[in-house]
């Protein structure tokens, strides 16, 4: 089969340019390393490539084209939030001030840094009903791990050790499981009811002396809002359990409803989703985890505490006239989750973003990122099933199911034809309840022109599956590369160059 | 200064299209959860009044001017400008991970090229496409060695970089596994003595040492003794903090390493007081069912054209959900990136002058900082870029003493090891100057002969 694009920008791996002898002069060329270290101590030979600049300049250009981002187009991905990133976010990480302070420098020589994690703790604070944050964890998962790790110690303080199963919903994200193992939880799956919420008579069912953590998201991974939380929160509550809320789906609620005031007594949220941090191909990202009041003295180490400063000027802002430390003497704390502080550069990205936005504006977010949602959903609904139809939030899932019976066009093959068009796929085969699954989430940051074309699009490739559904299983055809063999990835693992290959 | 992108008339008419009257009626939920209360923040800026603010935090942080010999697991290098220029095009930074292996072909080659180079660099057979940082990469190390020998008990050295232990000692609670330590020698390394008998237990799925440790030392367990910890069923984990290292010290699978967990912040990341960095784990094939996290492998296409793709998911979060081998989703692909392009820029050669430039400026500030009355170095065995000065008093007092003269001269360690209350951990990179340490001397000359208070 051949390409229809111009596979021009292919360049060979790294290790197969360079030339002995090509070295660059980033720093004077030192003295044999054998003149300070014994030589039984030195490496015999340094196997890597020497490269002049402009050929690493155009690999890593070549390699950039071969990459689809936000920036080349729609990213529909579901529980993703693929929003815009805002590139004055990036300038302010980069301002040198932030970027080279270096982590143990003492807390007196670095009051903005810390002046910027406890604004960013107090604003996700009041955004979400929470008593504190810690913003330790390095992601989403890892703030699932610190949270799972917070209840644990407080269930083994209280001497209640025979709490030891966690509650997760089937539509959960798969992170939610495999957090719990982590800390040697049972997992209990809890079965969503018709109107794909959980149901609060199963969960009844499913709760009791040994229940540790109840882990939800609101809205669920279906787009829907749990509108019995409520009821949820004081069951679990009323058996002695602890609510956790995956904040994956946190774009759907700003300014409107907060999971401090669902019930919720632990959470996590992704900065990189809501909060408009890169997600830069798989990361880094940031996962400060929230607690409710009885939590706070758990948090992840180290946490930054704030002191009225004596002599703080009352025209500046108000944290103009705190001083900030971090606190490691936290008796009761589970400790540091990762080497320092916070992932300190995106906490910098994630407070421009709240400055650009206010109260009004982050409130305004989630709105239109509903609306952009409910715009796709009544319009995709003529051509696919919309298994759950009624107002979603920031997402909602269609269902490929009877296209695929009349025509053996699935999800997948959907999502390929998608990418030929020049959209990325939506999120396909998640949740795990909905056959031929499309989770769509299209975030407030696309213009109705661009949901338009993706309508548009979508309505195409159904129309044409129905006609010549070959043309749609052989998709993507317009990529550098077309479907990939992943069986023999898996059974031939070839994970690394080798001289020989 | 929002960004989306709705005009009025749009929102009306998709309000229309939806059959909704407004956006507060379209999101609205239950009654019992509706916020009724003002949200506590800031009001909206504009572009100009947000990098007003964020050069006024830059200004509050006076260290960044201060003449440093900070380290301990976080290092300052050179980074070729040519690097940022190419990480930050957007194709890199505003894509997801590469599930559509289609569209994504330039990351996921860059990732099976970040692979390469750490098991170049570390001599092992495989390597992950990154984890958070070097002490998660030590937890899910240790967790690997537990899932392959069903041992419960994770013995580590005492001189591995103390951030890093106390994360483990986090990930051991919850796993509730047991964390025993071994001793540091009179020299500033491992003390091995004990570990026949240990070993002897069968009980420990792993033990771990670094290399260089946590003092700048040289820190590699003597042939026989790697090999009597294979020969026990006991897996030697290679800790990395200063990835640099490896550009000139022996390969950690050459002394005995069968998973390597670290840290390559060094390979032009930023410090940006403390993250976000990039982890990495090395291993041999025979553990690769139980590395945690993405792997980039290369396969063919549909025409039989070379390609990359995500494999061995089923180890992952989002197949295996309770049974995966890590709950890792996020990882640090971007920092990955960096730490590939810094590789490839450098190379062998820029990679060996600049390990060069360390041990040549280290080896300076030791010679010229012991040459002090009051200052010795604290431990004989060879070391890398860090040193530990005993200076004889109080390291707090002497370290605030500098600090007032504009110098931030190590890290006290007493903070870690009360033993060495009096030792302070210098690191000179290749961006320390010959001015620079001679500014240290002058302030210590200063400040050490000045009597403890007591």
């Amino acid at each position: 089969m051949s390409r229809l694009a111009s596979d021009h920008t292919a360049t060979p791996v790294i290790f197969e340019l360079g030339q002995e002898g090509r070295a660059n002069a980033y720093v004077d060329p030192g003295d044999p390393l054998s003149d300070f270290l014994p030589a039984n101590l030195l490496r015999d030979e340094l196997p890597l490539p020497d490269n002049s600049e402009l050929d690493v300049v155009r690999h890593f250009t070549r390699l950039s084209q071969r990459t689809f981002g936000i920036d080349l187009g729609f990213y529909p991905l579901g529980s993703c939030t693929m929003k815009y990133n805002p590139r004055v976010n990036d300038a302010m990480a980069n301002l040198p001030g932030l970027r080279d302070l270096h982590p143990w420098t003492p807390d007196e020589l670095a009051q903005g840094a810390l002046q910027i994690m406890w604004e960013l703790e107090h604003s996700l604070c009041s955004l979400f009903g929470m008593a504190a944050f810690s913003l330790n964890p390095a992601a989403g998962a890892h703030a699932e791990l610190a949270a799972l790790l917070i209840a644990k110690k407080y269930f083994r303080e209280r001497g209640e050790i025979a709490r030891d199963k966690v509650i997760v919903p089937d539509t959960a994200h798969g992170t939610n499981p495999a957090s719990a193992a982590m800390c040697g939880f049972k997992v209990i799956s809890l079965k969503s009811d018709e109107r794909g919420r959980v149901s609060v008579d199963e969960l009844k069912k499913a709760i009791g002396p040994d229940t540790a953590v109840c882990m939800m998201t609101n809205p669920n991974t279906l787009g829907l809002f749990e509108d019995h939380i409520r009821e949820i929160a004081q069951a679990v509550h009323a058996v002695g359990g602890l609510m956790y809320y995956d904040g994956a789906n946190a774009n759907a609620l700003m300014g409107n409803a907060r999971p401090g005031d669902m019930g919720f007594d632990l959470m996590h949220l992704n900065l990189h989703k809501t909060f408009t941090i890169p997600h830069g191909g798989g990361g880094a990202g940031h996962g400060p985890v929230g607690v409710a009041k009885h939590l706070v003295e758990y948090l992840p180490t180290p946490y930054v505490v704030a002191a009225k400063r004596s002599n703080g000027d009352p025209k500046t802002a108000p944290s103009d006239q705190l001083a900030f430390r971090l606190d490691f003497d936290r008796p009761k704390s589970i400790g540091p989750m990762r080497s320092f502080w916070s992932n300190f550069a995106h906490a910098v990205r994630a407070l421009a973003y709240i400055y650009a936005n206010g109260a009004e504006g982050l409130t305004k977010v989630s709105q239109l990122a509903v609306l952009n949602a409910n715009y796709i959903r009544v319009n995709v609904r003529d051509f696919l099933e919309t298994p759950y139809d009624e107002i979603c939030r920031h997402e909602f899932v269609a269902s490929a199911q009877e296209l695929k019976k009349a025509t053996g066009v699935k999800a997948l093959d959907i999502a390929k034809a998608l990418l030929d068009r020049g959209f990325m796929a939506p999120t396909m085969y998640f949740p795990l309840i909905v056959p031929e699954c499309l989770m769509i989430e299209p975030t407030e940051t696309e213009s109705k022109e661009t949901l338009d074309q993706f309508i548009s699009a979508l309505r195409e490739i159904v129309e044409e599956a129905k006609t010549n559904p070959q043309s749609i299983l052989d998709a993507p055809i317009n990529t550098v590369v077309g479907r990939l063999d992943e069986t023999r990835a898996a059974r031939q693992p070839d994970l690394r160059w080798e001289a020989s290959s | 200064m929002p960004y989306y992108p709705h005009t009025k008339a749009d929102i009306a008419h998709m309000l229309a299209a939806i059959g909704v009257g407004s956006l507060e009626e379209l999101v609205k939920v239950p009654d019992n959860v509706t916020l009724r209360e003002p949200l506590d923040i800031v009001p909206a800026l504009a572009e100009v009044d947000i990098t007003r603010r964020f050069e006024h935090f830059a200004k509050k942080n006076a260290g960044v001017d201060y003449v440093s010999f900070l380290g301990g697991g976080s290092y300052r290098h050179y980074a070729p400008p040519a690097i940022m220029s190419l990480a930050m095009r957007g194709e890199f930074l505003t894509s997801y991970t590469p599930y559509q292996a289609e569209v994504s072909q330039g990351y996921l080659q860059a990732i099976y090229e970040w692979q390469t180079y750490i098991c170049l660099l570390t001599g092992l057979d495989i390597a992950n496409a990154s984890v958070y940082d070097g002490a998660t990469a030590l937890a899910e190390a240790a967790i690997m060695a537990i899932n392959a020998n069903g041992r419960k008990r994770v013995l580590v050295s005492r001189a591995i970089n103390p951030n890093y232990l106390q994360v483990l000692k986090t990930y051991c609670d919850g796993l509730d596994l047991q964390l025993d330590e071994l001793p540091i020698a009179p020299d500033g390394t491992t003390d091995l003595s004990d570990l026949h008998a240990r070993l002897a237990t069968k009980e420990y799925a792993c033990v771990a040492i670094q290399s260089p440790n946590f003092f700048g030392n040289v820190d590699v367990p003597a042939p026989e003794i790697a090999a009597s910890i294979g020969a026990s069923g006991t897996v030697l984990i290679g800790v990395v903090a200063e990835a640099l290292a490896l550009a000139a010290l022996q390969t950690p699978a050459s002394w005995g390493a069968q998973i390597v967990a670290g840290e390559a912040q060094s390979f032009g990341v930023a410090v940006a007081y403390g993250g976000p960095y990039v982890g990495f784990i090395a291993a041999s094939k025979e553990h690769m069912r139980r590395i945690p996290g993405r792997l980039v492998g290369k396969t063919l296409d549909n025409a039989g054209n070379d390609a990359f793709v995500l494999t061995l998911q089923a180890r992952e979060q989002h197949i295996r959900r309770e049974r995966a081998t890590s709950n890792i989703c996020t990882n640090q692909a971007h920092c990955a990136l960096i730490a590939t392009m810094y590789l490839a820029f450098l190379g062998k050669t820029g990679l060996r002058d600049v390990a060069s430039a360390n041990l040549k400026r280290s080896r300076e500030l030791a010679t010229r900082v012991s040459s002090i009355e009051g200052c010795t170095l604290a431990f004989q065995a060879p070391f890398f870029n860090e040193v530990a000065v005993d200076v004889h008093q109080p390291a707090k007092e002497v370290l605030a003493k500098l600090q007032a003269r504009g110098i931030l001269g190590g890290i006290d360690l007493g903070r870690f090891y009360p033993e060495f209350s009096n030792h302070i951990l210098m690191t000179a990179t290749e961006l320390t100057t010959s001015a620079d340490i001679e500014a240290l001397c002058t302030a210590l000359k200063e400040v050490v002969n000045v009597p403890a208070r007591v």
